[in-house]
């Protein structure tokens, strides 16, 4: 297994190794050591790989993921998994601001709390909260689900478009054009998938409430001035 | 004795204009905000109110058509490992697919690459046609993110961090629903036929800290080898090229109100941001405070025109300059062979600006499939690469005049300013005097 202390190595060379990851080689799975807060950790991997991080990541830890997973045995800084594309991204810990910002496609499982702006425009993106999330999270949130298991803070979904909210617990507030939706046999189906996928079992769907958007925001009337 | 009282001619108010007044009927009726393409129609100090002073007995002229005069740039030589070489100093400016159709995307590519310089992609991504027909392409990363994907990171020649643009430094952007297509909807991962509102902040960073950690993040994903520019709207041009330098900018691109945008409100684009004029000077004054002047190279954009606009861009330090709406008009945009149509919309050619509607004649900022077929993007190519290359020879033609063997030898000493404003703006004597408001004397 290549590991890579970063107490010993730079940066420069555990990314490089993550891009020249070659098709059909035996050795995809990877160790980071001492990661000591850096920044761009296992950033733009375009592979079916395996990296373990020990310890806890700065900003944009496993930014525009494509296939890989990536663990995190620790907590990270703002923007873990941005536009993530594919693959998966595990926070045993916490997430700092904008978790799965912009992210396309993927699944990002954050076993602690995420803080404000979790899944920001979201485009297509999967995120699991266990945990808490702050305010303004899912603010203009295209496309994807994100479901959390604890509490939402202020704003959740504030101008969202059609990303899918489901919380457990309570939401302080919604934002803009956000409203709770009625839970449908496909909605339930798509939770129990998503749990299953973040290895939860322990929580039923009907747990969950779903919010969305109410799309009076789409088109601009001049009625709606106060909303913007 | 009755009173007689011969009538005046009628008299207009200066403040109460005719376009003031028409725009006051046109918010009372529709109860929204003007919204427009393009950049300040408002007259504002401009390279216009520069002249070169050319050569004398204290300066020697180069011959023209025989003594060399260079005109190449090479964009991104601080940290990247594979800088940009551009054979002119004129860049086309990001405008997207989306607010531009599809063969005006690929035909600002084909004349781009003709040239010898590049082009840019905007909000919602990079298409296959300005792939193809770019030979150097600078992917834009954008507060919308639209489209981004690394893929298209790694196969861009350059990326650009767009903070703000001068347009509306400060805003995000707009495409109405007319402009939201089947394909471009697609594109940006959102519902056909919205209002698409753009974020006017990044998503996952904010301040100058937060920047040098992105941009550390795209060098790390792209292995070091792209340059990296940051795009600035005229606001703080002092402060944002240092920030920028401090952020780890490799290019600063630096734009001024008269630049263009696909749509914004009228309000904005009039009364918000620095004229191209004064931002120059104190971007330059803050790269050579730093030592980084030449090291990161700084592009300027907003109503470049001409060779001579160009070359008084370079003269007060730019490195090279970026047109946008130009290069629009050079291609087909606001063409009086279509002045029937323009009529038609309530307008004429030379002033349709209402691009974010989808019904422009000459199927430009259009996603209409049959105004888009208007575009020949081989002839229209040919159309913009010509029009690069009599701005490159128009701008080698006053270096020499100057005595220069290169475009970036040109300095601030050749010129003079024509008036007290821009004299102060761009840091030049008023002509016929060694007077610089601000500098020199009073």
């Amino acid at each position: 297994m290549p590991s890579f202390d970063l107490a010993k190595v730079p940066l420069r060379e555990l990314n490089q190794a993550l891009h020249n990851v070659a098709a059909g080689t035996n050795e995809i799975d990877f160790e980071v050591l001492n990661p000591r807060g850096a920044h761009a950790v296992a950033v733009g991997i375009d592979a079916p790989v395996t990296v373990d991080v020990r310890g806890n990541c700065g900003y944009y830890c496993a930014g525009m993921n494509a296939e890989a997973t990536v663990t995190v045995h620790g907590s990270v800084g703002p923007g873990v998994a941005e536009n993530m594309m594919s693959g998966t991204v595990v926070v045993k810990g916490d997430a700092s601001q904008y978790a799965g910002a912009t992210g396309h496609g993927g699944l990002l499982v954050i076993e602690g709390n995420a803080s404000s702006r979790c899944g920001i425009s979201m485009k297509g993106i999967d995120i699991v909260v266990k945990g808490n999330i702050g305010h303004m999270s899912a603010f203009m949130a295209q496309a994807g689900t994100l479901v959390v298991l604890g509490d939402a803070g202020d704003a959740l979904g504030d101008s969202l478009y059609e990303a899918k909210l489901f919380v457990r617990g309570k939401v302080k507030s919604l934002g803009a054009d956000c409203v709770k939706k009625k839970m449908k046999p496909k909605h339930l189906e798509l939770l129990a998938d998503l749990l299953e996928r973040a290895g939860i079992t322990d929580v039923k769907p009907e747990e969950f409430t779903r919010y969305g958007s109410a799309r009076q925001l789409y088109n601009f009337n001049i009625d709606n001035a106060d909303a913007y | 004795m009755t009173y007689s009282n011969p009538p005046t001619v009628p008299r207009q108010s200066a403040t109460f204009d005719d376009y003031t007044l028409s725009e006051i009927r046109r918010a009372a009726a529709t109860g929204i905000y003007d919204i427009r393409g393009g950049g300040a129609k408002r007259k504002v100090p401009h390279f216009d109110d520069l002249l070169f002073l050319g050569a004398s007995i204290s300066r020697y002229p180069l011959e023209g058509y025989r003594e060399a005069c260079g005109t190449n740039v090479v964009l991104g030589t601080r940290f990247a490992k594979k800088p940009i070489e551009l054979k002119i100093p004129i860049t086309i400016a990001g405008m997207s697919f989306g607010s531009l159709s599809g063969p005006a995307k690929e035909a600002l590519g084909r004349g781009a690459t003709l040239a010898g310089t590049s082009t840019t992609t905007g909000d919602g991504g990079m298409t296959e046609e300005e792939r193809g027909h770019s030979e150097i392409l600078v992917y834009q990363y954008l507060p919308s993110r639209y489209g981004m994907n690394p893929r298209d990171l790694r196969r861009a020649d350059a990326i650009e961090v767009v903070v703000g643009q001068g347009a509306k430094p400060g805003g995000g952007g707009m495409l109405l629903g007319q402009k939201i297509s089947e394909r471009v909807a697609a594109m940006r991962t959102l519902p056909e036929g919205i209002d698409q509102r753009s974020a006017c902040r990044h998503p996952d960073w904010t301040g100058p800290d937060d920047l040098e950690i992105k941009i550390q993040e795209l060098r790390e994903i792209t292995d070091w080898e792209k340059p990296i520019y940051v795009k600035v709207g005229g606001a703080r041009p002092y402060y944002d090229t240092a920030l920028a330098v401090k952020s780890g900018a490799d290019v600063v691109v630096l734009d001024g109100m008269q630049g263009g945008t696909a749509a914004t409100q009228e309000v904005f684009i009039e009364h918000v941001g620095l004229p191209t004029l004064a931002c120059i000077r104190p971007a330059v004054a803050a790269l050579q405070e730093l030592g980084m002047h030449r090291k990161v190279q700084l592009v300027v954009s907003g109503g470049v025109r001409s060779g001579a606009d160009v070359a008084k861009a370079l003269a007060l330090g730019a490195d090279a300059v970026s047109i946008g709406t130009a290069a629009l008009v050079a291609i087909g945009d606001n063409d009086p062979k279509w002045e029937a149509e323009y009529q038609k919309l309530g307008t004429t050619a030379g002033a349709y600006d209402d691009w974010h509607e989808g019904r422009d004649p000459a199927g430009i900022s259009t996603q209409d499939p049959e105004l888009m077929k208007r575009v020949d993007p081989v002839a229209a190519g040919r159309r913009l690469s010509n029009y690069l290359k009599v701005m490159t020879l128009e701008a080698q033609t006053i270096a020499r005049a100057c005595g220069k063997s290169h475009v970036h030898n040109l300095e601030p000493e050749d010129l003079c300013a024509l008036t007290i404003e821009a004299s102060a703006m761009a840091g030049v004597p008023l002509a016929g005097t060694d007077w610089i408001p601000g500098k020199t004397g009073l």
